[in-house]
């Protein structure tokens, strides 16, 4: 036991004195400095891949002859933890229910995608956005236009999106 | 480089002419003062680009890119950054000693610069080729404590003080190992002039041929400009960042720039003690014909990077460990390879003959 202790303490001794570490640090370092790629991507020019559950911005959709899909059933806004979104629904003549005003307040929004689960039509969803900062509150209290806007613009990824997590839901 | 101070010297003395002023010394004079400040230039942007050096050698190894949006792979980020710091605001603390508050990047920053008067970048190509070059840049280093004291007892922090005593007390440790070593390479060359110590270089550097103590030296100067993993008296994790703690704007330009100006100086006495200063690799005609001066900044940028590449590499040390390293290692060590070197010229009878 004592043997070994000393042969420890020497090999302890002359790794210091040689700087065995320094010289591995120095080794890897290069390697990394001169060999491996760097893993940063140029933000705005290049964007690194979104996967289809991310939760970003919101976008209410349409059927395909452009009739919107939203029912006004409120499931959205009840189930709203942040208590963000507030509906206000009515009859039409044709006897069908829509919604007349369709607010999220996006600055109260946690993006917990409790909306989206809960709406029985896939009518209010979550796109991959995220560069929708303002530089006043007031332009993220959305109304329904902007988010029916949101979804025409996002249609193919929305459409592609609830085509591939269909079997999970 | 001398074949420009050359040019120099007779456009000054053409441009004088023309004012009818004849007089030898006031050309010399004149010339002297223009490639002075031309010379301080040059450094000034070689202290810019070490920052990205720094910078992009840092990206590298953690897989980041460091700078690259200003200006080519980022070529024009030291100018954007010192532009900044130039128009930033200058705070001054309120209890703080305003004189020396304000010498104190005064003096950190020409002590920074008076040592480059002495350091051969060329056969000839030196501002003063004094017999005492070694002892003289030896002496103005030691002068930099004092910039450093005055900026952390003035600024009246605790932070300030406490890197300003740390970074005295390690200074001085180690300044005394670093003349000790110093000696070795001194009993080769049989000369204090840092031309005759290159010159004396030519059949085989002092790396190779005393090694310990070219490892040992590049220790001891990483702790002399306060670098990885001696930096604490800049230790950001304790003590904010030391005695420059309350300095903004340009009198912190100044001390950034003492402090990469220090690196490099020491790169640059480095690669003349031991790296053989100017002179190329293998003396052949191929290599000869690269010019002198490039040899040399060659020479200079691979130790910066390796100084620089270290940061990365070793974690700090602690203080007592630090001083533990100082005095009871490399103190006793050098002495002893100093003494066995000065048996080994005896002996062999190598010693070199001081006319």
């Amino acid at each position: 036991m004592k043997n070994i202790t000393k042969t420890y303490k020497i090999l302890d001794f002359l790794y210091s004195l040689l700087l065995v570490d320094i010289i591995k640090g120095v080794i890897l370092t290069t390697k990394y400095m001169f060999i491996k790629k760097s893993v940063t991507i140029n933000y705005p020019y290049e964007k690194s891949k979104v996967n289809y559950r991310f939760k970003g911005e919101h976008a209410l959709r349409r059927y395909a002859n452009g009739e919107e899909r939203c029912i006004s059933c409120k499931l959205c806004e009840v189930i709203c933890p942040a208590q963000a979104i507030t509906i206000e629904g009515e009859k039409r003549a044709d006897g069908s229910r829509r919604t007349v005003r369709y607010d999220i307040d996006m600055s109260k929004c946690i993006y917990c995608g409790l909306c989206e689960e809960a709406c029985p039509v896939d009518a209010i969803v979550e796109t991959m956005n995220v560069e929708f900062a303002t530089e006043t509150r007031e332009e993220l209290y959305y109304n329904k236009e902007k988010l029916l806007q949101n979804g025409d613009r996002w249609e193919v990824y929305l459409s592609e999106k609830l085509k591939v997590e269909a079997p999970y839901v | 480089m001398v074949y420009i101070s050359q040019l120099i010297n007779e456009l000054i003395a053409f441009i004088l002419s023309l004012v009818h002023v004849n007089e030898p010394w006031v050309v010399f004079f004149v010339a002297l003062i223009v490639k002075i400040a031309l010379a301080i230039l040059l450094i000034m942007m070689c202290v810019a680009y070490a920052t990205w050096l720094e910078r992009k050698i840092h990206g590298l190894i953690s897989l980041r890119k460091g700078p690259n949006v200003v200006g080519p792979i980022g070529l024009l980020q030291p100018l954007a950054d010192g532009i900044k710091l130039l128009l930033k605001e200058v705070i001054i603390p309120q209890q703080a000693n305003k004189i020396l508050f304000f010498s104190a990047p005064v003096i950190i920053f020409t002590v920074a610069l008076l040592s480059w008067a002495v350091i051969p970048v060329e056969h000839g190509g030196v501002f003063a080729n004094i017999n005492v070059g070694v002892l003289y840049i030896l002496a103005i280093s030691s002068l930099g404590v004092y910039g450093i004291l005055i900026a952390g007892w003035s600024s009246n922090s605790q932070y300030a003080l406490m890197g300003a005593i740390r970074s005295s007390a390690q200074m001085i440790s180690y300044e005394l190992s670093m003349g000790i070593i110093v000696v070795c390479v001194v009993m080769c060359a049989g000369s204090f002039n840092l031309t005759d110590i290159v010159l004396s270089q030519q059949n085989g550097w002092y790396f190779l041929k005393l090694f310990p103590m070219a490892i040992m030296f590049f220790i001891i100067i990483l702790a002399e400009t306060n670098r990885h993993p001696f930096d604490l008296p800049e230790a950001e994790s304790d003590i904010v960042a030391g005695y420059h703690s309350e300095y903004s704007g340009f009198p912190f330009a100044l001390f950034f720039l003492a402090e990469y100006a220090n690196m490099i100086l020491m790169s640059a006495f480095y690669t003349t003690l031991f790296l053989g200063g100017w002179l190329p690799v293998i003396d052949n005609a191929f290599f000869n014909l690269i010019p002198s001066f490039f040899w040399f900044v060659i020479k200079v940028i691979l130790v910066l990077s390796f100084m620089i590449q270290l940061k990365s590499v070793t974690p700090r040390y602690r203080y007592d460990q630090l001083m533990r390293l100082g005095w009871k290692i490399f103190l006793p060590l050098s002495m002893f390879l100093v003494i066995v070197l000065a048996c080994v010229l005896r002996f062999t009878n190598s010693l070199p003959n001081i006319g």
